[in-house]
């Protein structure tokens, strides 16, 4: 096997090129599935026989927590890509990913929290995945203010990668720590291995809403990348050919 | 490198004493917030001592912190850290000793004064030695984990509100750990699984945090 197609994935201009072919596919899928899973998930699928109605936020909340901890996840590899194989476009990856992520982490808690008053009888409460979703937020935080702190692009690019690197190694921990420390939050709705407790009338909006989520993350991704890139790359040759077809 | 690990330490350990006022200043943190609590919260032994394990801990966390601020700066100043990184001996095995000997200075006093401040919040006796060891265990983790982000915010102006924005949120699991065996100790129930998973923790910092340290402070001193 011939390795160029992945010197060809750190080139600023192959990836503007191809992502600008992605990019309507991508954004056509994040808008059917949006659609098609919030009519289905908020009108046709049935109530929860305890929670009634106010179940349905989980077809915002689980989706938003999903990409919130795959995101993350995403900036490690990224900073591991960064740092071992030098890639410019791994470096545009981690800083255009993190505030998309701390967007989601934040709609996670929010929806968690509007969800916990009807079933809890609380906005809040110190359990266990909520904590360990803030603590991830303040972890997303602590990545953006270190990228903006440091003037130099390229420094601010590998101290960021590592520190989503030690942050990535940390997280199983918190994670753990957290979830001895207090557990009241119902397990896992979605595993991979398992047949899911829910009928198949409920999940299935789900793995639609969580689809569409990961399309719409990847929409924004991509289009926030493509700024950056045009950003970075803004005395080279073809970024003013671009440049010059738009206007 | 016997050699090498034993000069750096006279080295940091003559610079520590040459400005002991840097040593003491953590040390009276630790009192101070430690002593702020009684009088926000009342003088009730029965609360001080529900919440005494917290206390100490956090308290232990921030003062860490704070002394952490400064530990790489002047070796950036005045470009010590650029020729400990240019030096053909391992970067990763001299900020292991660096650390380490903060920890000596900084850490190590707070486990001694840990059992007095215990006393002040109403622990019992027989707990105090559970807090001794917690912390014994858990301020090289903090010690550790702290100089990473140190070692990030090594060349920045305003490093010291960014390094607890970064360093607190990996805190958690030894908080969590310290405070869960003393709640542990004061309900009289066995507290070893707490200290194993501590000195889990604490080698798993040992081993891979000075990595982190070392590619840290090379991008600090090539920018």
């Amino acid at each position: 096997m011939k390795w160029t197609f992945f010197h060809k994935l750190g080139s600023p201009k192959w990836f503007y090129d191809i992502s600008g072919r992605w990019l309507p596919w991508f954004a056509v899928a994040a808008v059917a599935l949006l659609a098609v899973g919030s009519v289905w998930g908020l009108f046709i699928a049935p109530q929860d026989y305890q929670q009634g109605n106010s179940f349905r936020i989980i077809y915002i909340h689980v989706p938003a927590a999903f990409v919130a901890q795959s995101c993350y996840v995403m900036l490690a590899v990224a900073g591991i890509v960064s740092l071992v194989w030098r890639m410019k476009l791994a470096d545009v990856a981690l800083k255009c990913a993190a505030p998309i992520g701390a967007w989601m982490t934040f709609v996670a808690l929010l929806t968690g929290a509007i969800w916990g008053k009807p079933t809890w009888g609380t906005y809040w409460v110190w359990d266990a995945r909520l904590t360990s979703m803030l603590i991830l937020l303040f972890l997303y935080f602590g990545i953006i203010a270190l990228g903006q702190a440091i003037s130099n692009r390229d420094t601010a690019a590998k101290a960021t990668a590592v520190l989503a690197i030690v942050g990535t190694v940390n997280i199983p921990i918190i994670k753990y720590s957290v979830d001895w420390w207090n557990t009241l939050h119902q397990p896992a709705t979605f595993t991979i291995t398992e047949k899911p407790a829910m009928p198949v009338e409920m999940w299935l909006p789900l793995l639609l809403m969580v689809l569409g989520f990961y399309a719409l993350f990847t929409v924004s991704l991509f289009m926030r990348m493509r700024l950056e890139v045009l950003h970075r790359e803004h005395k080279t040759r073809w970024v003013r050919d671009v440049l010059e077809k738009l206007s | 490198m016997r050699q090498i690990v034993w000069l750096l330490f006279c080295r940091e350990w003559r610079l520590a004493w040459r400005r002991p006022g840097d040593l003491l200043n953590p040390l009276v943190f630790f009192a101070l917030v430690v002593s702020l609590f009684p009088l926000a919260v009342g003088p009730e032994p029965s609360m001080l001592r529900a919440m005494a394990p917290g206390v100490i801990w956090v308290a232990a966390l921030l003062a860490t912190l704070l002394s952490l601020d400064g530990l790489f700066r002047s070796d950036y100043e005045d470009g010590s850290l650029e020729q400990w990184v240019l030096s053909p001996h391992p970067l990763e095995l001299m900020v292991l000793v660096k650390v380490l000997h903060h920890w000596l200075v900084s850490g190590l006093a707070m486990v001694v004064l840990a059992p007095l401040f215990g006393m002040m919040l109403a622990l019992p006796v027989s707990v105090l030695p559970v807090l001794v060891l917690t912390l014994l265990l858990g301020t090289p983790i903090l010690s550790l984990l702290g100089a990473v982000g140190a070692a990030l915010t090594v060349g920045l102006k305003s490093g010291g509100v960014l390094l607890a924005l970064l360093i607190l949120p990996l805190y958690i699991p030894v908080l969590i750990l310290g405070t869960g065996a003393m709640d542990a100790a004061l309900q009289g129930m066995p507290v070893t699984g707490f200290m194993l998973w501590l000195g889990c923790l604490a080698v798993l910092a040992l081993t891979l945090a000075p990595f982190a340290i070392a590619a840290g402070l090379r991008i600090g001193v090539s920018e």
